[in-house]
């Protein structure tokens, strides 16, 4: 098969010999200053770490990194509550109203009132059009402040990664109301800590409950499944095995699927206990299936509400979803390409500590493969980790969420809006593609410009030229370090100098982490 | 004896897996077990159908484009292709349902036996000029009732084999005339979907508004300064400048075409619609672009699916409507188009508890196209009895999705035999057969 850009053979033999002596050039120099497998230098190290624990340095992060050595760093990121946060960022937090509330209290502020007997369609319509105006904006807000501003970056990476893995779809009805406690109340506070409870968390959370269905199971023939209740939903009972545990290989059955289903059914939510103020979720006894059951082999003692506790207990600790999880960790911080012998390694961690996360990543972030250099400024960011690297590297503060989630958007990855539970993915081959890739150079050049709209209160007006002066190249060569080859930085020198932070931004070097 | 005269004797020995037309009016639904294409060409119901036989080979540049739709979720193809003629299905569906035709929101009747999903209505003309055909109980052989395992075994055409590192139209790329252009193929989308996943280029069609909107790398002055930043031969290189590449050519095409619009006054549609209306005239006025992919999500319908109101109509709609806009704007290039829609697998036969169905087995394919021997619906009916539902629950698999695709890649996109062979490895060389689809 010819290329997509036959050229003339002379001029095709041509450009092959220019290519293959950049090539070679290339790998001489190298040679000469590292060599292909030489271990990374201390500032290289620096920044490796806060690529892959972090989304990218800020302005003198890699200095601070080097100063305090990157085993210090990687200790204090797995222990994120010894990092104080910033006042400013605890103050711009504490100003998102819909942050503090509770799911139930979120529900009863925003929610619906359909659960009024008398509220009519145009009454439900509108609460919903407030919801959808409100709430979004400041969920992503928050997710935006801590990406960027937040010093517990390796919290913020678990946090994505986990949010990610435990996929929810804000655009589907009531989860708008709950993905903001959702990522902050079962996901954020087990981040680093443990497996099951993270797994625990998040089935019991009324964002999952309703976006994978299970609220409305019920076993079939159960006194009280009735009405829209009547039926047994396998939705979540799949996607908990799929994609939350033992990964699509992981050795279950269909049967096993329908089983586990019944054993969550009654797993549902309470909207009267929402209203009187309690807690969302309550299982109902006479919903459940108490028939006999065989799940992944091993029969199950009837015990209610117990069952989905020993079935979440059996899927936490499954060597299966040790591995896929395992994989999945290597994915993320190591390379597309995971190393099977580096998945054992996590995996074997993630049983003989019981599911703990940072065990897990101490292991990972231990082992010769994080460091090699093979793997080094390697990873194609996805859309979600260029911008907030971005952001990062220019100090942009982020005032408006809105321009922002526009353009994680267009990318193709808005927040909390995958429609369905598998979640964004994280390799190159999803997000390489040619139109992308200018679109990313076109949001580099107008961040670097200065006017952006992120940096801005929405409604304020744009700035003149002496309010909002372009970034500073230097200043992001100086922040970013050896992230920008010193090859790419001769080309950039030689650009305008009005170009010249937007080429940094929109160099392939910044496209990698 | 090659293989296209096999295929020939097959069909003339009336054995084999051929596709036949089923449920036509006037002929009895071809029975499970009946393996006779005795009724499949020359059935005498069938030139009852907008008549295909009679219809003249419609002209267009003589460029064969395939569009490629994906529904990602599963969509529930026996609520979009309803056996309306069969008791059963309403008795498993008592909420579901769509209504027989005639009654409110219900089927619009295609056969007599099967119905369209009353959300489709702008598709029907197609059906009436017998241009829009489905192939009913198709779909993969693996049995994954799992949404991205089979997702990704449609798209690289490579069932129940993992780690296939490329998808199929990104294969049958290898195999188009060597006119090459950045736009031989376009993507409509931001990310990179499996099927497009290989060593060759599809260009993206942002959706929306933005697509056509010029950016600040359309100007010299900006792509003076990153066109030496990104020389080099790895992957980023090979992207900006594929990308740059399509980019100018799209600007043109783009910007020339809703230039026009404009001047007709006629504003742009919302939505899916303003996307394929898009698409449709860039391939109308480019015909080197030869393959488009979209994928429409949302159709994971496990509670409350409705009948021919509700969610699921409230998808099929916007789907229908942005149809028949691709196929309006295609204009005279709809005559070498053929547009496939096809899901990853499709839904339980009994709707559950929750006026929703979970996840099932056999699906329908959509086939709309200038020169299809539509108003047809191809495949076997392996009926809705209990012995005959697949593991007792799902609508049963008569038809190989890749049967189809090798169908439209050979008899529409002209691809060899051998070029087949690789593009569906492990089919396309014992290949079961292939459905005289084209007039």
């Amino acid at each position: 098969m010819l290329p997509s850009h036959p050229a003339l053979p002379s001029c095709r033999t041509a450009l092959l010999a220019l290519a293959l002596l950049a090539g070679l050039m290339g790998q001489a120099r190298a040679a000469t200053s590292a060599g292909a497998s030489a271990p990374l230098s201390e500032q290289e190290r620096a920044l490796h770490v806060l690529n892959r624990l972090a989304y990218g340095p800020r302005p003198g992060d890699l200095e601070q990194v080097e100063r305090m050595g990157v085993k210090r760093y990687i200790d204090e990121q797995l222990h994120p509550e010894r990092i104080p946060l910033p006042e400013d960022l605890q103050a711009s937090l504490a100003a998102l109203p819909a942050l503090q509330m509770t799911s139930m209290q979120v529900f009863n502020e925003y929610g619906p009132p359909s659960f009024k007997r008398d509220a009519s369609k145009e009454e439900q319509q509108a609460a919903r059009q407030r919801a959808s105006r409100e709430l979004p904006p400041q969920f992503h807000m928050a997710r935006l402040l801590q990406a960027t501003q937040s010093p517990r970056q390796l919290e913020e990476v678990m946090t994505e990664f986990w949010a990610n893995h435990f996929n929810v779809f804000e655009g589907k009805e009531w989860v708008l109301y709950w993905v903001g406690d959702y990522e902050k109340s079962a996901i954020r506070p087990y981040a680093l800590g443990n497996f099951r409870d993270l797994l625990g968390a998040v089935a019991h959370h009324p964002a999952m409950l309703y976006y994978l269905d299970n609220w409305l199971s019920s076993g079939t023939g159960t006194p009280g499944a009735r009405g829209r209740f009547k039926g047994l939903n396998e939705n979540y009972a799949r996607e908990l095995m799929e994609l939350h545990t033992l990964g699509v290989d992981g050795g279950y059955q269909q049967a096993d699927v329908i089983t586990l289903a019944r054993i969550l059914s009654g797993w549902t939510i309470d909207v009267d206990a929402m209203k009187a103020g309690a807690s969302p979720f309550r299982f109902v006894a006479q919903r459940h299936d108490d028939g006999p059951k065989v799940f992944l082999g091993k029969p199950l003692q009837a015990s209610g509400y117990q069952e989905g506790e020993a079935a979440l207990d059996i899927l936490a600790s499954h060597p299966s979803t040790a591995r896929f999880i395992s994989t999945q960790l290597v994915e993320y911080f190591v390379s597309d390409q995971p190393d099977p012998a580096l998945v054992n390694k996590l995996a074997q961690k993630f049983l003989a500590s019981h599911g703990d996360i940072r065990a897990v990543l101490q292991t990972l972030f231990d082992s010769p493969q994080f460091w090699a250099r093979s793997n080094y400024q390697t990873q194609f960011k996805t859309p979600y980790q260029f911008v907030v690297s971005a952001l990062r590297a220019g100090d942009i503060p982020v005032r408006n969420s809105k321009p922002v989630n526009g353009e994680l958007g267009q990318f193709g990855m808005p927040l909390y809006g995958w429609l369905t539970p598998e979640g964004y993915k994280y390799s190159q081959a999803a997000w390489l593609n040619p139109g992308a890739l200018l679109r990313r150079i076109n949001f580099a050049g107008s961040l670097a410009g200065g006017k952006s709209p992120i940096a801005r209160a929405e409604g304020a007006p744009a700035p003149s030229n002496a309010e909002a002066p372009p970034l500073d190249a230097q200043q992001l060569l100086r922040t970013l370090g050896p992230a920008i080859t010193p090859q790419a930085a001769a080309q950039i020198d030689a650009a305008p100098a009005n170009q010249r932070a937007g080429l940094i931004l929109g160099s392939p070097d910044f496209m990698k982490r | 004896m090659n293989r296209r005269h096999f295929l020939r004797y097959l069909g003339a020995a009336g054995s084999g897996a051929i596709l036949v037309p089923i449920g036509l009016s006037g002929c009895a639904v071809v029975p499970r077990g009946d393996q006779t294409i005795s009724r499949a060409s020359h059935a005498p119901g069938q030139v009852a159908y907008g008549s295909p036989a009679a219809r003249a080979h419609a002209q267009g540049d003589g460029a064969p484009r395939m569009v490629v739709v994906f529904l990602r979720g599963a969509v529930d193809g026996l609520n979009v292709v309803v056996p309306h003629g069969d008791p059963l299905y309403y008795q498993a569906r008592p909420t579901i349902a769509v209504a027989p035709p005639g009654q409110a929101n219900g089927a619009l009747d295609l056969t007599g036996y099967f119905g369209l999903h009353p959300a489709l209505q702008p598709l029907m003309p197609y059906w009436e000029s017998g241009q829009l055909a489905f192939v009913h109980a198709s779909g993969s052989p693996d049995g994954s009732r799992s949404h991205f395992e089979a997702q990704d075994y449609m798209e690289t055409g490579t069932p129940g084999q993992h780690n296939t590192r490329d998808g199929w139209l990104n294969r049958l790329m290898d195999y188009l005339p060597a006119e090459q252009s950045p736009l031989q193929a376009i993507n409509v989308g931001s990310a990179t979907p499996r099927i497009f996943s290989g060593h060759n280029v599809a260009a993206n069609l942002q959706t929306g508004r933005e697509a056509a909107r010029p950016s600040m790398i359309d100007q010299p002055r900006w792509s003076q300064v990153f066109d030496p930043l990104y020389g080099g031969e790895d992957a980023l290189g090979k992207a900006y400048r594929d990308g740059m590449a399509a980019r100018k050519q799209l600007m043109a095409e783009i910007n020339s075409q809703e230039q026009q619009m404009a001047n007709n006054g006629a504003p742009l549609p919302n939505g899916l619609s303003m996307d394929t209306a898009r698409l449709g005239r860039l391939m109308r006025h480019d015909p080197r672009i030869r393959l488009a992919f979209l994928a429409v999500g949302g159709w994971d319908t496990h509670a409350g699916q409705g009948n021919g109101t509700g969610k699921l109509a409230g998808g099929l709609a916007p789907l229908g409507t942005g149809l028949a806009t691709l196929a309006r704007e295609l204009g005279p290039a709809f005559n070498d188009t053929v547009i496939v829609v096809m899901s990853e697998f499709g839904r339980t036969f009994r709707e559950n508890g929750n006026g929703g169905t979970d996840h099932g087995h056999g699906n329908a394919m959509w086939l709309m196209g200038g020169n299809l021997r539509g108003g047809k619906i191809y495949g076997q009916w392996p009926g809705l009895n209990q012995t005959a539902l697949n593991e007792g629950r799902d609508l049963a698999i008569t038809t190989d999705f890749r049967a189809v695709l090798c169908a439209l890649s050979e008899r529409h996109m002209r691809i060899s035999d051998q070029a087949l062979e690789k593009i569906f490895p492990q089919y396309a060389a014992g290949s079961k057969g292939v459905p005289a689809l084209f007039v």
